[in-house]
């Protein structure tokens, strides 16, 4: 299903809708197509250039600037070991050697199961919890070696399914419908208010 | 009375489990400075602002008020809230974000009304997966609660507000790479002039780019007054102040305090804060203000945490982080950890940006491996000096460039 359908296409009309310019829910149709299929397909990409008037090669150029954004297929979970500098102090590369071993793949790379896709990252802001692990953006710190090992186990077994959704830094965020109000009435409010501020400056 | 006891103006909620809720939020005040500006004038809410002194806390160190005196009037204007937090070993507005993601929006919609912003952007960066459920959350319950959309609390303003999420890249911090992010294309920082965003930004019209940790300022700010803020700290530094302090010390973590009367020492060492180093530790080096800022030693653990008389040491307080060395860590290895950090992230539209950072951290990695070489230190003075002419310690803050933006001069170590 590579194409955005169903619901995730109604998903994508509405985010279109929230921006004055269409080519702004770029990035957030480029999250929701990995939410699908677990990476941005070429056929997504086609489609989000579809829907927002661009050309497939101006959405995978902006698209593959962003390293949340994957043009290559990943495992099903992404774990992400932070080195900067509050980790790298607290043992990260230490740490980053014994995934590599306990996963049997290096930095970048993908297990044979297609379950685990294992990426060193920069600074994730979590940095007194160092050194700290992300996975699907989930985040848990500080992490040793035994740590590492019961996530690893535990998201094998299917244990932190609850926590840790597959896919998709956007996959619980839902925007309600509100009360939008239409542009032009806020341009009315907005000049009339302006005008209201001159009076008030003139008095 | 001691710096500890001012008043927590952001992290007032962080002792709560339930502080991201809007239960707790209401019932500890929330919404009450959107209700309070809403009764003011524009022009009376931005004079607050401004009294209460407060500089942004996004790292570029902008007196808030003076920014939203800028604004180009026009008949569609952006707010644009930076929570793109990725400076490295800043934690504070993620923090925010996950912790009190109510009183963001609040603050938000404060600066919305006083700035007369048609439209609102809460970006938040996009590895912040609970934050972003979080703000939507808050967004959703401030739709409910009538505190945004139309005709917000019966008050006859109305503005909308969405939530944007980044997808992985610290340029987009920058506020001329944020915008560009947000009109969805590569997080390239804009050619300056127009310096900016005030007079030329989201799809060219005037925006203001302000801080998670600015914006969630306000209802503090509203509800006490501008001059309640600016009795805190110091003229140089009003207010109080997230600081996020990390790496070896006992107690790392986010600590709110005020401003200018402490120092170093105090943020490390104090039982209540840091706790000190590690049993048989000593202090080697300090990084303040994120890894964009010059290093300190140990001799400078008496200055105080003032925007002023940091920069008038060389360096800066930047995005409010601390991190802490002690004498068991390899400078080299962490100077080369930063280096390799910028040249991965460097947007790549500057040379001397994009070659130096890589030559930059190969020298330290020659170095770091014991194959240094004698003229290596000339070579990495030189590529230096190509990114920012003159570049010295002691140094002089800002330092000046020749990208750009200020992602380039961070880069030497
Ligand atoms: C390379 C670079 C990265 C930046 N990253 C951030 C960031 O993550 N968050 C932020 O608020 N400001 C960041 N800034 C500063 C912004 O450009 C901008 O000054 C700030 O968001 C304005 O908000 P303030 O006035 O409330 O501080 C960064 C600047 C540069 C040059
Ligand atoms: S200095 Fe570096 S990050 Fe900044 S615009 Fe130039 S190349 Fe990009
Ligand atoms: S340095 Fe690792 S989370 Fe900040």
């Amino acid at each position: 299903m590579p194409r955005l359908a169903g619901p995730n296409l109604e998903r994508a009309k509405e985010t279109i809708g929230l921006y004055p310019q269409a080519r702004s829910a770029l990035v957030p149709l480029c999250h929701l197509a990995q939410e699908q299929d677990g990476w941005l397909t070429p056929e997504a990409i086609e489609h989000i250039a579809e829907l927002l008037g661009l050309t497939p090669v101006e959405v995978l150029g902006t698209a593959s600037f962003y390293d949340m954004l994957h043009t290559d297929p990943v495992g099903r979970n992404l774990v992400g070991i932070c080195t900067n500098i509050a980790c790298l102090l607290a043992g990260a590369y230490e740490l980053m050697e014994h995934a590599e071993e306990t996963l049997g793949i290096s930095a970048g790379g993908t297990t044979t199961d297609g379950q685990f896709t294992l990426e060193e990252l920069e600074c994730a802001a979590f940095c007194d919890k160092a050194p700290c692990v992300l996975v699907n953006y989930r985040f848990f710190g500080p992490v040793d070696n035994a740590g590492f090992d019961q996530i690893v186990d535990d998201v094998r077994a299917g244990r932190l399914a609850e926590d840790i959704p597959s896919h998709g830094t956007l996959s619980r965020v839902r925007r309600e419908g509100g009360l939008q109000v239409p542009a032009d009435e806020v341009a009315t409010q907005r000049a009339a208010a302006d005008a209201a501020k001159r009076e008030r400056g003139a008095r | 009375m001691s710096f500890l006891d001012a008043p927590r103006v952001v992290t007032s909620r962080f002792e709560y489990e339930d502080s991201h809720t809007l239960s707790r939020f209401v019932s500890t005040g929330g919404y009450d400075g959107l209700r309070q500006a809403l009764t003011m004038t524009p022009e009376e809410v931005a004079a607050q602002v401004d009294a209460s002194g407060i500089i942004g806390r996004g790292g570029a160190g902008f007196p808030t008020g003076r920014k939203w005196s800028m604004l180009r009037p026009a008949p569609v204007r952006y707010l644009v809230i930076n929570g793109d937090e990725s400076e490295p070993a800043t934690f504070k507005d993620h923090a925010l974000i996950t912790r009190d993601p109510n009183q963001l929006v609040e603050g938000a919609l404060i600066a919305a009304y006083a700035v007369q912003a048609t439209q609102v952007f809460l970006y938040v960066r996009g590895e912040f997966a609970l934050g972003l459920e979080r703000v939507q959350a808050a967004l959703n319950d401030a739709y409910r609660q009538g505190a945004v959309g139309r005709d917000i609390f019966g008050s006859g303003f109305s503005v909308d507000a969405i939530v944007h999420p980044g997808a992985g890249a610290y340029i987009c911090g920058d506020e001329t790479a944020l915008l560009e992010s947000l009109e969805g294309k590569r997080g390239f920082p804009r050619v300056k002039p127009p310096y900016y965003p005030a007079v030329t930004g989201l799809y060219g019209e005037p925006t203001i780019v302000n801080n998670v940790e600015t914006v969630s300022s306000l209802p503090w700010i509203i509800n006490n007054g501008g001059a309640a803020f600016a009795a805190m700290g110091a003229p140089t530094s009003t207010g109080t102040r997230v600081f996020a302090l990390a790496g070896d010390v006992m107690r790392p973590g986010n600590y709110e305090i005020e401003l200018s009367k402490p120092t170093f020492r105090d943020l490390i060492f104090a039982p209540e804060l840091g706790g000190g180093l590690r049993p048989g530790r000593s202090l080697k080096a300090i990084v303040p203000g994120g890894t964009s800022a010059f290093w300190i030693g140990p001799d400078r653990l008496d200055l105080h945490l003032d925007q002023k008389a940091v920069a008038d040491a060389g360096t800066m307080l930047g995005s409010g982080s601390v991190v802490v060395m002690d004498d068991t860590q390899c400078m080299v290895r962490a100077a080369w950890r930063i280096s390799r950090f910028y040249h991965r992230e460097s947007c790549g539209q500057c040379t001397p940006c994009r070659e130096g950072s890589g030559w930059v951290e190969n020298i330290l990695r020659r170095i770091e491996a014991g194959s240094g070489h004698e003229d290596d230190l000339d070579v990495l003075l030189d590529v230096c000096d190509n990114i920012s002419p003159e570049v010295s310690w002691p140094s002089k803050w800002p330092p000046q460039q020749t990208t750009i933006c200020p992602l380039g001069p961070s880069i030497p170590p």
